[in-house]
C-alpha cells in the first residue's frame, strides 16, 4: 500500500501545527520522521490516523484521495497507529484491549473472548511476539505493553503502521528487540513510519529520513549518508552543540547521604530496595534507568513527599529522614518534578502566583498570615527576565505558556532562591532544543555555585552529558555506579545495567 | 537476553496504613464485644420469639425462640475472639470479612435484645427488607450504568422523584401500566438532560446533578401545590398488587420473602441480571467500560465516546424512573413532596459499596433495606431508642460505608472527568 | 549597564496587567444576567403550562418586582432574605475555591440555628453585649463542627464530601426533629415540636426601628457585609487563602509545594460550616426568634445556586445573594397577589444554576450576540 500526504495543513486557533506537508510512505520501507518536540510530528500522524481533520490538503491511498471522518475510517483503510502514550485500558486483559472496537460477537451481542484469544495467539506466532492474551495490562511491563499495541494494529490488518516515539520507555536491549520486530514487519511488506527525535535510532532502523521543523518538511536524508550534524541542523535550524560545557570535577564535602533506603508504593510493593547514594557539593549525580524502576519513589522520599519504610537520609550531617517537604525547602532543597503540569505548577494560577508557590509562607513574601503581593510581583518579574521565560506579562495564566517556558518558570522558581541541593526529575522531557540547552546550562551553573545536583532521567544522552557520576537503578536497587574519576562509561554498559544484567 | 519478568515484587512487610487499619478494627471489635456484653447481655431477661410462619404457608414452621441473654453473651465472646485475632500475625487478610461478620452478629444480638419477652415476625421483616431495598437497588443500578461510562450521577435522587411524580399523576389518569411507562420515559428524559449538560455542554458533573435535583424538586413541589391540591383525582394512582408465584410462594420463609412481591421487586431483580450481562458479557458493554476507564483509548479505536455516554446515562435515568415509580405505583399510590427522602444518595452509596457492579449494588441495597425495615420494626417494638435516631440509621450506615471502613473500592478510572475531543 | 537597564524595562513591562478583554466581561457580567433573564422567561412558560392565565402571569411578574424592590418594606424583606443566603453562599464558595463540594450547608445551617437558639433562651439576665455575640459564636462553632466531620472523613479516608455532607444533612434534620420535642428545648405547654423563645438579650436588633418597627431588617445584615470582606481578605490577601486556592486548582502541585492537604480540607470545611452556622444563627436570632421543624427553609440548598452564580467570588456571592433574596421576597408577594406557588421560585433558581454552569450552552444559544470562543 502506498500513502501520500499532499499539502496537509492543520491549525489550532492561531497556531499552525502543520504547514503544507508533503510525505510519501511506501510499502516494504521504513520512513524515519525526525523532529524536535513541538515540531508537529504527532499532529501530522494524528491527521493520517484520522484523529484530526486537516484544514487543507489531502491524503491519497494508492493514488486515490480519501476522507477520514474519524479514526474508524483510517483503521478500516489499513492505517494503524502505535501511540507514544499507550492507548490501553489498564484493567482489561490483552485480548480485550486488542479486539476493542472490532470485537468478535455471537448471539445477543455476546462477546466471544475465546475467539479473541485465539486470534491473538495467531498473531503472536506469525510475528514472534509472545504475549499472553489473558494478562491484565496493568501487570505487564512497558516493553510488553508496547507489543500489545503492535498486536492491536496487526489485528486490524494494518498495512501502514506508525510508531510515535516508541523507544522513550524502553531499555537499550528492549530497543534492539523492538527494531528486530520492525524489520520483520517491513520485510512482510508493511509500510512503516518511525517518529522520533533521537538521531542515533533513525540511522539504525530507517530506510529514508524526512525532517520536520516548525510544522514544515525542511529536508530529507538517507541513513548512513547524511550526518548527525546535518540532521540536527535541519531539526533545529541552526548549528547544534552536542557537548555540554563543564569545568572539571572538583567535589567537596558530602551534602546528602542516603543509607539503606527502602520505600514502598501505595500498593505496598517495594519501589526502592535498600538503596544508598551520596551527593557532594559541586557534583552532578545522574540516575539512569527506565521509568518504573523506583526512581520516582526515590525522589519522593528524598524530597519529603513519601515516608521511607526503612533507612536514613542525612543532609549536612543532620538526619532528615522524617522531615517534611517544607522543612527540606527551608534547608535549601530545590525540586523540579518530573510531571510539570500535574505536580510542578498550578496551570490556572498566574506566573507570579506560581513563582511564590513554595515560598509564600515566610518573609519576605508574607508577614504572618498576610501576603506581600507587591514584593512577589517585583521578584517574579525580575526572575522571569533572568531565566528567559518568554511571556507578555507575569499575570498570564501559567497554563498558556509553552512546555519549554513552563519548565523554565519552574526552574526559575527553584533556582532563584539560595539553594544547596537540586533534584531534577526528567528535567527536559518534551521540550524543544532551545529550552533543553538553557536548562542544561542552568543545571551546570548550579553545580558551579557549589550545589549538589541529582538528575533522574531516562534520556541516556542527557545523563551522560551532564553527570559526574552515574548510577543505574533497576527494580529499586542501585545496580551499578560509573564515573567518579574513572573513564566515561559506554552506552552499552549502562544499557546492560539498566536491563539488570550486571556482572 | 531475557526480558524482564512480569509483576513487581510484593512487599514482605505490610505498609503502616494497612497495619493501622487492622489494629483499629481489632480495637473496634473488642469495644463492640464489651458493648454487647454490657447493653445486650447483662440487663436482659426473657426469650426473643421470632415468628417465621406466614399466612398461606404450605406447612407451619415453629417460632424461632432465642434466649436473649445467653445469645448476647455468645456474640460478645465471638466478637472478643475476632478482636483478639486482629492483633495476631496474618490478620490483615481477614480484617474486612471478620469485621463484616462481627457487625452482622451485633445486629442479631441487638434484634434479640429488642425482641426479648416479645415476639415479632422475622419473615415479615425479611420480606420488607426486599421491598425497601428496591428503590435503593434501582438507584444504585442507575448509578452503576452511569459511572461505568465515567459520568458521576448525583441526580439519581431527582430522577427517582420525577419517576414517583410521573407514575402517580399519569397512573391516576391512565392506569398503572401507562403510568409506569411514563415514569420510565420521564426518568430517561432527565437522564438525557444530564448527559447533554455533561457531555455536550461540559457542565461540571456534580453541579449538573445538584441542579437537576433542585429542578425536579422545584417542579414536583410546584405542580403538586399548584395543581394536585386542587385536583385530588390526579394524585390517586392504583398500586401494583403482589404477584404470587404459584407453589413457590407457599414455601415457608423463602416463599413470602422471595416469591410474593409485586412487579417492582421482580423487575429490579431482572434488571440487575440484564445489566450484569450487558456490562460484562456483551460487545457494547466492553466498549462502555472502556469509555469509563480510558476514553482516549476508546476514541482512537473509533468508538464514539459521546454517544456511548449519552446512551448509558439515559438508560440509567430510565432505570431510576422505574425505581421512582415504586414510591407511588408500588407503594402508596399518592405523591408527597420530596417523598424520596435521600434514597437516591443511599443508592449511590450502595453503588460504591457494591464496587460499581450491579449485583454488588443489589447486595448493598439489601443491607440498607434491612436497616430501613429494622428501623420500622423497632418503632413497633417500642424500644427505648427514640424513633428519630432509628431513622438516622441508614444515613449513618452510608457514611460508614463510604468512609471505606469495610473494604476499599476503585471507581472507573475516568470517573468525573469530561472528555474533550480535539 | 545598558543590559541592566534593558532588563529593568522588561520587568516593568511584565508588571503591567492586561486589560480585561471582551470575553472576560461577557463571562462575568453578561452571561449571568442572560441566565437570570432566560430562567425567568422559562418560569413564565411553566406557569402557562400549568394553567395560570396570562393576566395572572403578568401580575406574578409585577408582584415579583414590587415585592422585592417596590417599597421600603420590600427592600427590607429582600435584604433580610438575602442575609442567610449570602452567608451560607460564602461558605459554599469558600469550599468551591478549595475544590470541595459542600452540599451540606443545609445541615450546618440547622445545627448553627439550634445551637444559637439554645444559647438564646438560656442565660436569663445576661447583658446583650455578651449574650448576643455568644449565641452567634456558638452557632458558628456548631456549624463548623458539623462540617468538620465531613472534612475529617474526606481528609482521613477519602470519603467524598458530596455523599457525606448530604447524609449529614439528613441526620441533622432528624436530630432537630428529636431535639424540638426534648423537654429541655421544647417550649413549655406546647405539644408540637417548637423551641423556647429566644430571650430579648440575644436577639439581633432591628436596624430600621426608628423608621418603622415592622421592618424586619436586622443587624445580622451588618454581619453579612463583614463576612464578605473577611472572605475576600482571606482568599486573596492571606497565606491561608493562597493555600486554599492552590489546593482547589491542583492538589498535587499543592502537595509538592509542601502544603498539607489534609489540614487544608478540614480547615476549609470548618470555615464553610462556620459561615453556614452563622447563617442559621442569623435567621433564628434576627428573624424567627425560635426554632421549628424546617426553620432553615432550604436556605442551604439555595445558597449553592448563590455561590455558583457569584462565581465563588465574595463580591459575586453578595450580589447573587441579593438577587436570590429579591426572588424570595418577591416570590412571597407573588404567592399572595397572584396565587402562584412559591415553589416556582425554586424552579427558577435551579434553572439559573444550569444556565450559569453551562456557558457553552448559553454561548451556543446566543451566538448572535456573543464572541465566538476559541475553545
Amino acid at each position: 500500500m502506498d500513502i501520500e500526504l499532499r499539502g496537509i495543513t492543520k491549525r489550532f486557533g492561531d497556531i499552525v501545527a502543520n504547514s503544507n506537508v508533503n510525505l510519501h510512505i511506501r510499502a516494504g520501507e521504513v520512513l524515519g520522521l525526525l523532529g524536535e518536540n513541538g515540531a508537529g510530528k504527532s499532529t501530522m500522524m494524528n491527521v493520517l490516523s484520522g484523529l484530526y481533520r486537516p484544514d487543507e490538503g489531502e491524503i491519497l491511498i494508492d493514488g486515490k484521495p480519501v476522507h477520514f471522518r474519524g479514526p474508524g475510517d483510517a483503521i478500516r483503510a489499513g492505517i494503524g497507529m502505535v501511540h507514544q502514550h499507550f492507548m490501553l485500558v489498564p484493567v482489561f486483559t490483552v485480548a480485550e484491549n486488542v479486539v476493542l472496537g472490532v470485537e468478535p460477537t455471537g448471539v445477543l451481542d455476546h462477546l466471544d473472548l475465546v475467539k479473541a484469544r485465539e486470534q491473538v495467539r495467531q498473531i503472536n506466532e506469525q510475528y514472534g511476539l509472545q504475549v499472553n492474551p489473558d494478562d491484565l495490562i496493568e501487570n505487564l511491563p512497558v516493553g510488553i505493553q508496547q507489543r500489545v499495541e503492535i498486536i492491536k494494529v496487526l489485528f486490524r490488518s494494518a498495512e501502514v503502521i506508525i510508531f510515535d516515539e516508541p523507544t522513550a520507555v524502553l531499555t537499550p536491549q528492549e530497543v534492539t528487540e523492538f527494531f528486530k520486530i520492525v524489520r520483520a514487519l517491513r520485510d512482510a511488506g508493511k509500510a512503516l513510519v518511525f517518529i522520533t527525535h533521537k538521531l542515533h535510532e533513525i540511522h539504525e532502523v530507517a530506510d529514508r529520513i524526512s525532517v520536520l521543523r516548525a510544522g514544515k518538511i525542511v529536508g530529507e536524508g538517507l541513513p548512513g549518508q547524511t550526518s548527525d550534524q546535518e540532521l540536527a541542523e535541519m531539526m533545529v535550524g541552526r548549528p547544534v552543540v552536542f557537548e555540554v560545557e563543564k569545568k572539571p570535577f572538583e567535589p567537596r564535602e558530602v551534602l546528602l547521604d542516603v543509607r539503606g533506603l527502602t520505600v514502598l508504593r501505595d500498593d505496598d510493593s517495594v519501589a526502592v530496595d535498600n538503596a544508598s547514594v551520596s551527593i557532594r557539593s559541586g557534583e552532578i549525580v545522574g540516575i539512569a534507568g527506565v521509568q518504573g524502576n523506583g526512581q520516582t519513589e526515590l525522589v519522593e522520599a528524598l524530597t519529603g513527599l513519601r515516608r521511607p519504610s526503612s533507612g536514613t537520609v542525612t543532609f549536612q550531617g543532620k538526619d532528615i529522614t522524617q522531615a517534611s517537604a517544607r522543612e527540606r525547602h527551608r534547608m535549601g532543597f530545590a525540586h523540579v518534578p518530573e510531571d510539570r503540569q500535574r505536580a510542578g505548577m498550578v496551570s490556572d494560577f498566574t506566573i507570579a502566583e506560581n513563582m511564590a508557590l513554595n515560598t509564600y509562607y515566610a518573609p519576605p513574601y508574607s508577614r504572618g498570615i498576610l501576603m506581600d503581593w507587591p514584593k512577589i510581583y517585583e521578584d517574579s518579574a525580575r526572575n522571569v527576565v533572568a531565566f528567559d521565560v518568554r511571556t507578555q506579562s507575569i499575570f498570564t495564566p501559567a497554563g498558556t505558556l509553552s512546555g519549554g517556558n513552563q519548565q523554565k518558570m519552574i526552574v526559575a522558581r527553584e533556582l532563584s532562591r539560595d539553594t544547596k541541593l537540586l533534584i531534577a526529575s526528567q528535567p527536559t522531557r518534551g521540550l524543544d532544543v532551545g529550552s533543553i540547552e538553557y536548562i542544561h546550562k542552568r543545571i551546570v551553573a548550579a553545580r558551579e555555585e557549589g550545589d549538589g545536583v541529582l538528575i533522574v532521567s531516562s534520556e541516556l544522552d542527557e545523563v551522560l552529558a551532564l553527570s559526574d557520576r552515574i548510577l543505574v537503578m533497576f527494580k529499586g536497587r542501585i545496580v551499578a555506579e560509573f564515573g567518579a574519576g574513572a573513564r566515561k562509561p559506554s552506552k552499552n554498559e549502562i544499557g546492560l545495567a539498566m536491563a539488570g544484567a550486571v556482572a | 537476553m531475557a526480558v524482564t519478568d512480569t509483576a513487581p515484587a510484593k512487599a514482605q512487610t505490610i505498609s503502616h496504613a494497612h497495619r493501622r487499619q487492622t489494629l483499629v478494627i481489632g480495637w473496634l471489635l473488642l469495644a463492640l464485644a464489651v458493648f454487647v456484653a454490657v447493653f445486650f447481655a447483662m440487663p436482659t431477661t426473657g426469650t426473643a420469639s421470632f415468628r417465621l410462619a406466614f399466612p398461606g404457608d404450605l406447612f407451619t414452621v415453629p417460632n424461632l425462640k432465642v434466649p436473649a441473654a445467653p445469645y448476647a453473651w455468645i456474640v460478645a465472646a465471638v466478637l472478643a475472639f475476632f478482636g483478639v485475632r486482629q492483633f495476631l500475625p496474618g490478620a490483615a487478610k481477614w480484617s474486612g470479612i471478620l469485621f463484616g461478620i462481627g457487625l452482622l452478629l451485633v445486629v442479631t444480638a441487638f434484634l434479640t435484645w429488642a425482641t426479648a419477652g416479645k415476639s415479632f415476625s422475622l419473615t415479615g421483616m425479611l420480606q420488607a427488607t426486599l421491598i425497601r431495598a428496591v428503590p435503593i437497588a434501582l438507584g444504585g443500578l442507575a448509578g452503576v450504568l452511569s459511572e461505568r461510562v465515567a459520568v458521576v450521577n448525583i441526580a439519581i435522587e431527582g430522577m427517582l422523584l420525577a419517576g414517583a411524580f410521573t407514575g402517580a399523576v399519569i397512573g391516576s389518569l391512565l392506569g398503572g401500566t401507562i403510568g409506569l411507562i411514563g415514569a420510565v420515559l420521564v426518568g430517561g428524559a432527565f437522564g438525557l438532560l444530564l448527559a447533554a449538560l455533561v457531555v455536550t455542554y461540559r457542565v461540571d458533573q456534580i453541579i449538573a446533578g445538584v441542579a437537576i435535583n433542585l429542578l425536579v424538586l422545584g417542579l414536583t413541589s410546584y405542580v403538586s401545590s399548584q395543581v394536585l391540591t386542587h385536583y385530588r383525582s390526579l394524585n390517586n394512582a392504583p398500586v401494583f398488587r403482589a404477584i404470587e408465584i404459584p407453589f413457590l410462594s407457599d414455601l415457608p420463609v423463602i416463599g413470602p420473602v422471595l416469591f410474593q412481591h409485586n412487579l417492582f421487586v421482580y423487575g429490579a431483580l431482572i434488571m440487575v441480571a440484564i445489566a450484569t450481562y450487558y456490562l460484562f458479557y456483551t460487545r457494547v458493554g466492553l466498549r462502555a467500560r472502556a469509555v469509563g476507564e480510558h476514553p482516549e483509548a476508546a476514541d482512537t479505536l473509533g468508538i464514539n465516546v459521546y454517544r456511548l455516554r449519552y446512551i448509558n446515562v439515559t438508560l440509567g435515568g430510565m432505570v431510576a424512573g422505574f425505581g421512582g415509580a415504586w414510591f407511588t405505583l408500588g407503594s402508596v399510590g399518592r405523591f408527597d413532596d420530596n417523598m424520596t427522602a435521600g434514597r437516591g444518595f443511599i443508592g449511590l452509596a450502595a453503588m460504591i459499596f457494591g464496587r460499581w457492579h450491579p449485583v454488588g449494588a443489589l447486595m448493598a441495597a439489601l443491607v440498607f433495606g434491612f436497616a430501613d425495615s429494622l428501623q420500622q420494626k423497632l418503632a413497633i417494638l417500642r424500644t427505648p431508642i427514640p424513633a428519630e435516631f432509628l431513622a438516622m440509621a441508614p444515613y449513618i450506615a452510608t457514611i460508614v460505608l463510604v468512609a471505606g471502613l469495610i473494604g476499599r473500592a476503585r471507581a472507573p478510572a475516568a470517573d468525573g472527568k469530561p472528555y474533550v475531543k480535539e | 549597564m545598558s543590559e541592566q537597564n534593558g532588563s529593568d524595562t522588561l520587568s516593568t513591562q511584565l508588571l503591567k496587567r492586561a486589560a480585561p478583554g471582551r470575553t472576560d466581561f461577557e463571562d462575568l457580567v453578561i452571561l449571568p444576567v442572560l441566565a437570570v433573564v432566560v430562567a425567568l422567561v422559562l418560569g413564565g412558560l411553566i406557569m402557562l403550562a400549568t394553567g395560570v392565565s396570562p393576566s395572572a402571569i403578568g401580575r406574578s411578574f409585577v408582584a415579583l418586582f414590587r415585592g422585592s424592590l417596590g417599597s421600603l418594606t420590600a427592600i427590607s424583606e429582600t435584604l433580610t432574605a438575602a442575609a442567610p443566603l449570602t452567608l451560607a453562599g460564602l461558605g459554599i464558595a469558600l469550599g468551591f475555591r478549595a475544590g470541595l463540594f459542600n452540599i451540606g450547608a443545609e445541615g450546618q445551617v440547622i445545627m448553627g440555628g439550634i445551637a444559637a437558639v439554645v444559647i438564646g433562651f438560656s442565660f436569663e439576665g445576661m447583658p446583650i453585649w455578651i449574650h448576643l455575640p455568644l449565641a452567634l459564636i456558638v452557632g458558628a462553632l456548631a456549624g463548623a463542627l458539623w462540617a468538620s466531620i465531613a472534612g475529617w472523613l474526606r481528609a482521613a479516608t477519602g470519603a467524598h464530601e458530596v455523599i457525606t455532607t448530604i447524609m449529614l444533612n439528613l441526620i441533622a434534620m432528624r436530630l432537630v426533629d428529636y431535639l424540638l420535642r426534648h423537654p429541655f428545648i421544647q417550649k413549655e405547654g406546647r405539644a408540637d415540636p417548637i423551641s423556647k423563645n429566644v430571650l430579648p438579650s440575644a436577639e439581633l436588633p432591628h436596624l430600621l426601628d426608628w423608621v418603622d418597627p415592622a421592618l424586619r431588617l436586622h443587624a445580622g445584615f451588618i454581619l453579612v457585609l463583614l463576612a464578605v470582606v473577611f472572605v475576600w481578605w482571606l482568599l486573596f490577601r492571606t497565606t491561608t487563602g493562597f493555600e486554599f486556592r492552590a489546593a482547589g486548582l491542583n492538589p498535587d502541585a499543592a502537595r509538592y509545594a509542601g502544603m498539607r492537604s489534609g489540614l487544608i480540607i478540614v480547615l476549609v470545611m470548618a470555615l464553610a460550616g462556620a459561615l453556614a452556622g452563622l447563617a442559621g444563627a442569623n435567621q433564628v436570632l434576627g428573624v424567627l426568634g425560635r426554632a421549628s421543624p424546617n426553620f432553615s427553609g432550604g436556605v442551604g440548598f439555595d445558597a449553592i445556586a448563590v455561590a455558583l452564580l457569584g462565581r465563588s467570588h465574595p463580591l459575586g456571592v453578595l450580589l447573587a445573594g441579593l438577587l436570590f433574596g429579591a426572588l424570595q421576597a418577591g416570590g412571597r408577594q407573588m404567592q399572595v397577589s397572584a396565587g402562584v406557588s412559591l415553589d416556582l421560585i425554586a424552579i427558577i433558581q435551579a434553572l439559573i444554576i444550569i444556565f450559569i454552569a453551562a456557558p457553552i450552552l448559553m454561548r451556543a444559544v446566543f451566538s448572535f450576540a456573543l464572541q465566538k470562543t476559541a475553545r
